[in-house]
């Protein structure tokens, strides 16, 4: 269990800063979260006015964040541990995959966690179908490397099927 | 595309024209989507990357919503033309250091400009002059709309459009609008007005500067929040709160005009005197003696120069376009003695133009 780095008290937030030089990470609790929030400086390079500079992880329940860390996408191979060191995710069903720890996130910078925006003309299912395909490009790359071939073409084939079946190879030929 | 023939010009959103355009120098929107069937950028190995430009790049070169546009592939550019792009505000910075297959479309008059394989498999920009921000919602929809009628964006129910990072999460837009505050840092009020802003989710940055200092006093302003309100909700929070601003540094410049009249004309004279005469020059201090003339000119205190002159000088002052234009790398000394002969002779030429 970690320590607040201001006070004693145990951490429940745990924040990644992105700087020049390198990844500080820091853990504080609630209150002290708080008032870093109102001291911290924006970001330096003016140009980057669109990426996160930190991510301030909040641990719901007993799980630690060693045991957090570890766990990661099926789809993409993406663990939460990278996630939090690159600020960044590794595909659309990341989302689902981390929702726990997403929404309060989610919460904290934005203040809401749904969306009332534009939608866009595909019904948001045919988009969750297409991410099986990110998850049989993992495995068929993996295979290669480990030289399975035999899985490999039979990957390569549930991946042809399924774009076919999802009417990709029509729509998104690449030329 | 030729990079050699933008030497010369700049793009129409530094024209100077459009609503507010003394102190509003421009208005930006930008969507981020990813296509739902790949990794997001940061798990795409080169081989995929490749895959995703060559698809998305048929993609966007035959939209008919959009104006024409040129495609470079920015992976195979020279690092100064990259740099270049970055100056015009064409792509990101990160987009040039980047590594992998990436592009970037691009309009003739780089009021558009597509990114492919950045943060996101897609980040589409639209650029005007002056306060437009209905203008580049737009333009920016029918192209998202046009893209949207076959490709599949990742998107779910809940968070809406799904992006790398969580802080772009739902409409996955930034809308921006770049003002020039002078009188504002000059009286020491900017921070008030920063600490406003702040307070409605609004994120500012200085322009062209390290921290919150600006170079030029131009600054950003745009939201912070993408999620939970819609695009155009997130765009009138900008459009309601930007005149206001606007009110704020035109009253302080018509008091400075009122009650220091002599030391703002002088200031401002010596500023115009240096970048006419000056024989070397950083580009620190470009920016701060153009700032003063722009200024100056709003003021009616410069008359026998144009606005769109001063936007342009802030480009094609800056260390790949000096560059480009000399046809050679310079040492920060030779650039400051060539930005020094760039600045007299343009100054020449462009006097006696007017607003």
């Amino acid at each position: 269990m970690k320590k607040c780095r201001r006070c004693s008290k145990p951490a429940t937030l745990h924040i990644t800063e992105m700087r020049e030089g390198g990844v500080h990470e820091l853990h504080l609790c609630e209150t002290c979260y708080q008032e870093y929030l109102d001291f911290s400086e924006t970001p330096d390079d003016p140009e980057t006015t669109d990426s996160s500079s930190e991510i301030a992880i909040e641990l719901s329940g007993d799980q630690t964040l060693d045991e957090l860390d570890q766990t990661s996408c099926p789809n993409c191979g993406i663990s939460f541990r990278e996630f939090r060191s690159q600020g960044r995710l590794g595909c659309p069903h990341d989302y689902t995959e981390f929702e726990n720890e997403l929404l309060p996130l989610l919460e904290n910078i934005h203040g809401e966690t749904q969306h009332c925006g534009k939608l866009p003309t595909r019904a948001a299912d045919s988009s969750h179908r297409q991410y099986e395909l990110i998850r049989l490009r993992k495995d068929l790359q993996q295979a290669v490397t480990a030289e399975e071939y035999e899985a490999a073409a039979q990957l390569r084939d549930s991946i042809v099927s399924l774009e076919s079946e999802l009417g990709l190879t029509d729509d998104e030929t690449t030329d | 595309m030729d990079l050699d023939s933008l030497i010369p010009v700049s793009g129409s959103w530094l024209r100077g024209t459009g609503p507010d355009a003394d102190i509003v120098v421009s208005s930006r929107i930008r969507l981020a989507r990813n296509l739902a069937r790949f990794p997001f950028i940061s798990r795409a190995d080169d081989d995929l990357r490749t895959e995703i430009e060559t698809l998305l790049k048929s993609q966007v070169m035959e939209l008919s919503s959009a104006p024409p546009f040129h495609y470079l592939d920015v992976a195979d550019l020279e690092q100064i033309d990259r740099q270049f792009l970055v100056e015009r505000q064409l792509i990101s910075r990160e987009h040039a250091d980047s590594h992998g297959s990436r592009g970037v479309a691009i309009s003739e008059e780089e009021h558009v400009s597509l990114m492919i394989n950045e943060e996101d498999h897609l980040r589409i920009q639209v650029l005007q002059s002056g306060l437009s921000l209905d203008g580049c919602w737009d333009l920016i929809q029918q192209i998202d709309n046009q893209l949207d009628e076959t490709l599949t964006f990742a998107f779910n129910e809940r968070l809406g459009y799904l992006t790398a990072c969580p802080t772009n999460v739902g409409t996955g837009i930034r809308v921006s609008v770049m003002l020039h505050l002078p009188a504002l840092v000059l009286t020491k009020e900017i921070n008030k007005a920063f600490n406003a802003l702040h307070k409605i989710n609004l994120a500012v940055r200085g322009l062209y500067g390290e921290g919150s200092q600006a170079m030029g006093d131009f600054y950003q302003i745009s939201n912070q929040i993408t999620l939970g309100k819609s695009e155009q909700q997130l765009i009138d929070g900008l459009k309601d709160v930007i005149p206001n601003i606007i009110k704020y540094e035109r009253k302080v410049r018509d008091e400075l005009v009122r009650k220091n009249r002599r030391e703002l004309h002088d200031q401002i004279s010596r500023a115009y005197g240096i970048l006419q005469t000056a024989q070397t020059i950083s580009s620190e201090e470009t920016m701060q003696r153009l700032s003063s003339v722009r200024m100056g000119i709003n003021l009616e205190l410069i008359d026998d120069l144009g606005i769109p002159a001063v936007n342009e000088l802030l480009i094609h002052t800056q260390p790949a376009h000096l560059q480009k234009l000399y046809n050679s790398e310079l040492e920060v000394r030779e650039r400051n003695e060539a930005r020094a002969t760039f600045l007299r002779r343009r100054l020449a030429e462009r006097r006696g133009e007017q607003n």
